[in-house]
């Protein structure tokens, strides 16, 4: 990484813990990423933004705090990225992925919670991290119970914005949504100071959309049945850096690296050999640098050609109605996006077992792996109605339970080779 | 050509040697040890002075050490080849297979004379061999003698599934004066009933239920088990080989050296 040291200890990071993760996550990377073959040319793009993570991305947010934006921080994909950026400011997704917050989020919180919520108070506390440090304000959301206690306990250290999420999807709930997005566009203008207009929501809209078009058209490029034209990791690493790169620039180079995955199926060049497993991944978020599932997978003579996740479908699919003629109408065009998402917070929650069969079809998948962070009740006791449908279906089915730790790994390799055995 | 599987679990590793016709013409099982690729040397050397030189036949490695076999030509895991080997011992297209290893159990279901669906236990090693072993050396007795003499106890329980929990729960009832054979008891109840409760999600009802592992020498076990499940449970003297007659037929299968 380049020499970030100044901008670091001016964000009052404990800059010796941190260089710690600083010399891990290059190998980590290297043996996972770089020892992969045949990469498609537009990776070049993300490889570099993790090159230089902690610093590439954070100056550019810094800099432009100096100009007088904001930065907002988000945990969950039904936070709409569209306010924050008609209000003129920047966002960013937080979560985190690594062991290595794992903790200093357990110095507050009991260690029986899901490891990505532990992982995002140790990275704010540790003072680790430079997004946790550079953002002005959070905007937290009650999706599930981890989250909504943990942010009271990040409240103590940041100012927090929280939405209240319905937990059902009647046309009440989706008022209420409409209604939760209107008070937090107030909230946006009272914190940047800038007036959200109905243009400026338009425009948002409409350039979210073209983010949410490109990394479709990445995934689309994945459906090919016959050719695997990227690998499932470094799809997912573009679903991570999407979650806090500038969007415009995010649309560009998926639209880009789309571009070359579509000549790659025309060209039959895929970067496993013909014959190998699809895998449909669905479940809980893989924060970035949660690469160990997709790694084990792809190692154990299978391939992800899907994830159904927060870092995955549930981030683009579905776009926001344009040209909407009130911001009234703008709010009520975002809730109905966003309530779309089927998230295991919901009750009833078909809409999964539906997007889910409709993806194995549509990814021409062999086999579903459902997998959930140690300790998300949600996920957990969700997948029993998953495992029934896909058995209905006819289609093979393994759930996995685990965490960002690398113990398990052995364990999780055969079953996962087992279950490739399996599909034949 | 004579085909070769060698399942090297946690705590034993077991090799078979088939003939053209699936016959078994070599067995053997011997410690793990603390090194799996001296293991795997040592059952080289063995094979070779049986007359089954692995570089003349075809080798098909198993089980958590089979990364650790330089000599093999194929790996597949211990779950598909239990599957294959159950099938071989037990006739059965369709049938459960519990095998209780060292350090995991399984639970596979079989469909055609394939894996279906399998679980594993991943949490701990509450309801395996280990457990076993563990609370044997605190009893000061061999496994296979706890087995017996559990045959011969009654009405005590551990209640905790975490071995080391558990295992001072037993200390705790040595002090209290509780007879060996109550403890042991208690120890065999608690794999039982937690393999029981594993084998529970698994679609196994109607279906033939076979054990394999290291745990089916045990008649009281295999019957323990069979009350849990209210099935008569098969098992054969062979059946902690299943593991390395599944590799041994996937040899067979694989046909030539690679």
């Amino acid at each position: 990484m380049s020499d970030y040291l100044q901008m670091w200890k001016d964000l009052g990071m404990d800059v010796e813990t941190h260089d710690a993760l600083c010399q891990v996550l290059p190998t980590a990377f290297g043996d996972t990423f770089l020892s992969m073959e045949n990469r498609p040319e537009g990776m070049g793009f993300y490889d570099f933004v993790v090159s230089e993570i902690h610093g590439i991305r954070p100056s550019e947010m810094i800099a432009a705090q100096k100009e007088g934006k904001k930065v907002v921080g988000t945990f969950c994909v039904y936070v709409p990225d569209e306010v924050i950026n008609a209000a003129g400011a920047l966002f960013s997704g937080l979560c985190g992925g690594s062991q290595f917050w794992v903790p200093g989020g357990e110095k507050y919180l009991p260690k029986n919670t899901c490891p990505l919520v532990k992982a995002s108070i140790g990275a704010r506390f540790d003072r680790t991290c430079p997004f946790f440090r550079i953002v002005d304000m959070i905007v937290g959301e009650t999706t599930c119970d981890a989250k909504k206690k943990a942010y009271e306990i990040l409240g103590e250290d940041v100012p927090m914005y929280i939405m209240d999420m319905p937990q059902m999807k009647r046309d009440i709930d989706i008022q209420k949504w409409a209604d939760e997005i209107k008070m937090f566009a107030a909230k946006m203008e009272e914190l940047t100071g800038n007036t959200i207009t109905l243009e400026g929501l338009n425009d948002a809209i409409h350039v979210i959309n073209e983010k949410r078009k490109a990394l479709a058209r990445l995934f689309d490029a994945r459906k090919n049945a016959d050719n695997i034209p990227i690998s499932g990791l470094d799809a997912l690493l573009v679903m991570q850096i999407a979650f806090f790169d500038d969007p415009v620039r995010c649309a560009e180079m998926a639209n880009k690296l789309a571009d070359e995955l579509e000549q790659r199926n025309k060209d039959g060049v895929s970067v496993f050999p013909a014959g190998t497993k699809r895998i449909l991944l669905t479940g809980t978020p893989l924060a970035i640098p949660n690469w160990k599932l997709h790694h084990i997978i792809e190692t154990s003579g299978a391939a992800v050609v899907c994830e159904e996740m927060c870092t995955g479908t549930r981030y683009f699919e579905n776009l926001v109605d344009e040209d909407n003629a009130s911001l009234e109408d703008a709010y009520m065009a975002l809730s109905k996006r966003y309530m779309k998402n089927n998230c295991a917070c919901f009750t009833p929650n078909g809409g999964r077992i539906d997007d889910i069969l409709r993806m194995a079809k549509e990814y021409n998948v062999d086999g579903v792996i459902d997998t959930n962070l140690k300790f998300c009740c949600l996920y957990d006791t969700e997948r029993r109605s998953v495992e029934q449908a896909m058995n209905e279906a006819g289609i093979p089915f393994l759930g996995i339970e685990t965490d960002y730790t690398d113990s398990d790994a052995e364990q999780l390799r055969t079953r996962i080779e087992a279950f490739v055995e399996m599909l034949g | 050509m004579n085909y070769i599987g060698i399942d090297i679990g946690s705590t034993c590793a077991k090799t078979t040697v088939l003939d053209e016709h699936e016959q078994v013409l070599f067995q053997d099982v011997c410690p793990t040890g603390w090194s799996s690729v001296d293991t795997a040397e040592n059952i080289r050397k063995q094979l070779v002075q049986a007359g089954f030189d692995p570089q003349e036949n075809v080798v098909v490695a198993t089980g958590y050490g089979r990364v650790a076999i330089p000599y093999s030509d194929k790996t597949v895991t211990e779950i598909t080849c239990h599957c294959a080997g159950a099938v071989y011992l037990f006739g059965h297209q369709t049938m459960g297979v519990i095998d209780i290893g060292g350090q995991d159990t399984k639970i596979i279901e079989v469909a055609g004379g394939m894996v279906k669906n399998f679980m594993m236990n991943d949490k701990c090693s509450a309801g395996t061999g280990r457990f076993l072993e563990v609370m044997a050396n605190t009893l000061s007795v061999s496994p296979d003698q706890l087995t017996v003499l559990a045959a011969g106890g009654s009405d005590t329980s551990i209640s905790s599934l975490c071995t080391v929990f558990a295992e001072s729960e037993v200390i705790s009832l040595i002090g209290r004066g509780e007879k060996k054979e109550n403890i042991a008891f208690a120890v065999v109840d608690s794999i039982v009933r937690k393999v029981a409760s594993q084998a529970s999600r698994m679609d196994l009802a109607g279906k033939p239920v076979c054990l394999t592992g290291g745990l089916c020498d045990s008649e009281y076990i295999r019957k323990a088990l069979s009350k849990e499940l209210k099935t008569d449970i098969e098992t054969s003297e062979q059946a902690r080989y299943a593991g390395s007659i599944g590799a041994a037929l996937f040899a067979k299968k694989k046909g030539k050296k690679s």
